[in-house]
């Protein structure tokens, strides 16, 4: 039976809980003289305590115990790095233990890019603290002043030359120095001692372009995922969704599925059903076979191509105005010209690449559970809220899952496990079929984005307004840490309380005049809903730059001004124009009014470039996307994306060009095919062919990055911005190309097709 | 009803019963308990189930054990090691292509037959073999440079080969 991998990261947590007194013992005086010192018991896990954050072995390994987790994009490395640096330990002696709640304090998992800016700068400053602590140390054992000492790669050495490692200084024992927490958990937890950190000139692990420790795991197969992860005694379930949203099971033949598979159970409460079976395949097959007369329901939602017209024609539930200029009905009144142009992106599928999946076992009391969700400690709050039991009772430990982007299955695949192994009492585990997946896992809302512009006698923008409708961002919150958010708590009837919520662009536009608004409409079924609506990669950043962006490029035509130089008038940052100017510069940018040139190329393809811009959290972003266009077939090829990325200081570069190429090829994806597909009755994309995302055809030739890095500056997030410009570079290289403008994603080339022959034949 | 089975996994010889129509994914991972491939659809749509049968790329996923019996599997752990890896797996450590790594196998797989059978593919030929496999982080870039280092790699044994063959 192979036992859940956890060696790599597990191995030195269970020493820390472990050992007692190893290496070397420190003279009495010191621990009379300070408040930093080594003990042999760890402190409590609280936020308060360098210990919760690092520990180091009598070999002079370092652990660190992180809050947030890496799904996918080497956050492994930035946080070794960060770690090692301020430390001045070498890279390959530093181990990081990611999301799991016995070790780490809840710092917010893996959320809106704040891995390296607000997880990192924690880390960084526990390991600056804990350099400061061993310096301490050393200099009281040697009774001399601490300037005196010097420190590398974990020996630090005095006057005469004296050294001593950080192993044999405080080896097997545990910081005792208190840290000055903000009082604060999740993604703002704060928590510095007394340290300074180091200044750029100083940096010696940061920056450097550190491949990545769990690559060559994968690739020889020896890393474990979530899916791996197996306990002895374990059983196997598959879930039930009902064919209409909606319906309950009113009764199901369990009687005839045993006959037909011994020894499956079912397990059913209210909207809740699975099936239970000692061997994988058979839970598959019982999920199959199982006969279920469903509670007859008026299916909840309208066909997916109605949604737009849904989400204009419904009355908002929530309003609000971001931004409002003072004089901005005015300039509309005495403009010399008002354009406005109406922009419809869709509902979208996280559409992992393995379905969610997780184990929860149940024994005397206390439950454990493996989960890949991006929040290992929302899991285990959301499980305490759901199961009434207390959080000291459960223990949720992250294993790699497939790819996350936002919040996914994972959240509700490990709530459903807890509900069963606590229900059935042992291991059980979860796996969701593709359908589970792609037509049952949260969705990102669509939403319709009305832009209007007033223009002056010279064509000026004077003012702009900008209002976005849709469903809330977050009906489900992005943390299941409450039973309603999950879908096991809804299925089992927990009351609800959604929050609507939306938001307005981010740049640096420095508009004359502006009003940016929202409406949020009640979703169009409110609970256990297969179009439920969550965070999905920089949450509304695509939709919201595909408007805004492409609506600047119609601007720009009509004023007769080239893209890029329109924007730079508009820009009020001088950091954002730089960004913008090297992704031009890069690209061998030439000024022209957008619009096709010339005659198409061979098989009458059409060329066309276009470019966008955006902020995220700070981040700054510029795409220009170069496109083919097939007119007979519709079919966009973006040949290659030019991305200015400025992020501040750069902990790992050739990683960050990684993340930003994931990034650009998971929107290019969303810009050009995906699309969630429904009917009356539910979700009618249920698998890759009916979800369709980008393959190796369709694949960007290149892909040029370029990096501006600001060192003086701290480390922004990478995760995410460079999603959000895709889209708009592609429908302005589109409308580059072809002379159309298609104003409602995706530029599938069905769409793209029928635009250019209803323009045509116009 | 049940039949004994018979699989030799990298090497390996195990012989077990089995409902005859189980997919061999669910015989390598739960009957024999292996860690690789990956359930990813069971529809045979994406790839993360792949495996070698005789030579052959196959999607374990919807392969009926009972086809399979007394057949050769090769999965991504028996196709190449640290001391002996594979070209492929060189290359994508070189270009450090996974994200979350979990559509690896169908990628390395579906490559290395791919490789082994065309010597000296092309761009398009490449892309035109891989375009049936889904990788939901976007590492495609990558994994294109990726292949086309490995072939490279394997021309330059093969010449290096031929230059040393006794005559
Ligand atoms: S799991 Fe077999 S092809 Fe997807
Ligand atoms: S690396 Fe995550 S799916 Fe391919």
């Amino acid at each position: 039976m192979h036992q859940p991998n956890l060696s790599r990261r597990k191995v030195l947590a269970g020493t820390g809980a472990l050992v007692v007194s190893i290496g070397a013992v420190l003279p009495q005086d010191v621990f009379a003289q300070s408040a930093d010192a080594a003990l042999s018991v760890k402190p409590a896990l609280l936020p308060t305590e360098l210990s919760s954050f690092i520990t180091i072995d009598p070999k002079g390994h370092v652990t660190t115990y992180f809050g947030k987790i890496d799904g996918g994009q080497g956050l492994f490395n930035a946080i070794g790095q960060m770690v090692a640096e301020e430390l001045d330990a070498k890279f390959e002696d530093v181990t990081i233990e990611m999301g799991d709640t016995a070790t780490s304090v809840n710092q917010g998992g893996m959320s809106g890019s704040t891995g390296v800016s607000s997880g990192g700068k924690q880390m960084r400053a526990a390991a600056a603290e804990a350099r400061r602590v061993l310096l301490t140390l050393a200099a009281q054992k040697w009774k001399v002043p601490v300037e005196r000492l010097t420190v590398s790669d974990g020996v630090i050495s005095g006057p005469n030359g004296k050294t001593v490692t950080y192993g044999e200084l405080i080896g097997g024992k545990f910081f005792s120095t208190k840290l000055e927490w903000n009082k604060q958990m999740g993604n703002a937890l704060y928590a510095p001692g007394k340290a300074t950190l180091k200044t750029p000139d100083q940096f010696k692990v940061i920056g450097k372009p550190i491949k990545r420790t769990d690559v060559a795991a994968k690739v020889f197969a020896q890393q474990d995922w979530t899916a791996d992860v197996r306990v002895p005694g374990m059983k196997h379930a598959r879930m039930i969704r009902p064919p209409v949203a909606g319906a309950e099971p009113v009764s199901y033949d369990e009687a005839a599925l045993q006959k037909q598979i011994p020894g499956v159970r079912v397990f059913h409460d209210k909207g809740f059903l699975a099936v239970v079976a000692d061997k994988e395949w058979d839970a598959v097959r019982a999920a199959d076979a199982l006969h279920v007369t469903w509670s007859d329901v008026k299916p909840p939602f309208v066909d997916h191509d109605q949604v737009y017209d849904y989400l204009r024609k419904t009355e908002a539930r929530t309003k609000k105005v971001e931004k409002d200029s003072e004089k901005i009905d005015e300039v509309f009144k005495t403009a010399a010209r008002v354009m406005e142009a109406e922009y419809e992106w869709p509902f979208q599928s996280h559409a992992c690449m393995g379905p969610g999946c997780a184990v929860a076992d149940f024994k005397d009391g206390q439950l454990t559970i493996w989960s890949g969700s991006q929040k290992p400690h929302s899991v285990r709050e959301g499980v305490a809220d759901h199961l009434k039991m207390p959080q000291d009772k459960i223990h949720v430990m992250w294993v790699q899952g497939p790819g996350s982007y936002g919040r996914n299955d994972a959240g509700d695949v490990a709530m459903d496990a807890a509900v069963l192994a606590t229900a059935l009492g042992g291991a059980v585990r979860v796996q969701y079929s593709r359908a589970d997946g792609t037509a049952w896992d949260p969705k990102s809302t669509p939403s319709v984005h009305t832009v209007r512009a007033a223009l002056d006698k010279d064509n000026k923008l004077v003012g702009l307004t900008y209002h976005s409708q849709a469903f809330s961002r977050l009906h489900l919150s992005s943390q299941e840490s409450r039973a309603q958010d999950t879908l096991a708590g809804q299925f089992q009837g927990t009351k609800m309380t959604p929050n609507d919520t939306f938001a307005g662009p981010e740049n640096a536009y420095a508009f004359a005049n502006l009003r940016t608004s929202w409406g949020v409409v009640a979703p169009m079924l409110d609970r256990a809903s297969p179009l439920r609506t969550s965070h999905f990669r920089d949450p509304l950043g695509p939709q919201i730059t595909f408007a805004l962006e492409s609506f600047l490029d119609e601007v720009a035509v009509a004023t007769k001004a080239d893209p890029i130089a329109f924007r730079m008038n508009l820009l009020g940052k001088d950091r954002d124009k730089q960004v913008v100017k090297a992704t031009a510069e890069k690209h061998g940018w030439t000024e022209r009014v957008s619009g096709p040139t010339g005659k198409p190329g061979k098989n009458g393809v059409l060329t066309g470039r276009g470019f966008s811009y955006a902020q995220r959290g700070g981040v700054i972003i510029a795409v220009i996307a170069e496109i083919e266009v097939d007119p007979a077939t519709g079919r966009i090829w973006p040949r290659k994306f030019t991305v200015g990325h400025d992020c501040g200081l750069i902990i790992n570069p050739d990683n960050l060009v990684k993340v930003i190429e994931g990034n650009i090829v998971q929107s290019a994806s969303r810009t050009l095919f995906e699309e969630v597909t429904f009917n009356a009755k539910g979700v009618t994309s249920v698998d890759w062919n009916t979800y369709r995302i980008m393959d190796t055809m369709d694949v960007p030739e290149t892909i040029d990055v370029v990096l501006v890095n600001h060192p003086e500056m701290p480390p922004g997030g990478g995760g995410e911005g460079s999603t959000k410009p895709v889209a708009a570079a592609l429908a302005n290289a589109l409308f580059d190309a072809t002379g159309v403008r298609v104003r409602r994603a995706p530029l599938s080339p069905e769409r793209v097709k029928q635009a250019l022959s209803s323009t045509r034949s116009a | 009803m049940t039949e004994t089975i018979t699989l030799k996994v990298n090497g390996e010889s195990h012989t077990f019963t089995s409902d005859p129509d189980m997919p061999l994914l669910y015989a390598l991972r739960d009957t024999l308990g292996m860690n690789n491939p990956h359930f990813g659809c069971g529809l045979a749509q994406c790839g993360a189930c792949t495996v070698h049968v005789n030579g052959e790329v196959t999607r374990s996923c919807v392969t009926p054990i009972a086809k399979v019996n007394n057949a050769e599997i090769t999965t991504l752990a028996g196709l190449g090691t640290p001391s002996k890896p594979h070209p492929l797996q060189t290359a994508y450590i070189e270009e450090q292509v996974p994200q979350c790594g979990y559509c690896i196998n169908g990628w390395i797989m579906q490559a290395a037959a791919f490789l082994r059978d065309n010597k000296a593919p092309t761009e398009e030929e490449i892309r035109v073999a891989l375009s049936d496999l889904k990788c939901r982080c976007g590492t495609h870039a990558s994994i294109l440079k990726a292949v086309r280092r490995a072939a490279e790699q394997i021309a330059a044994e093969n010449a290096a080969e031929k230059t040393h063959a006794p005559t």
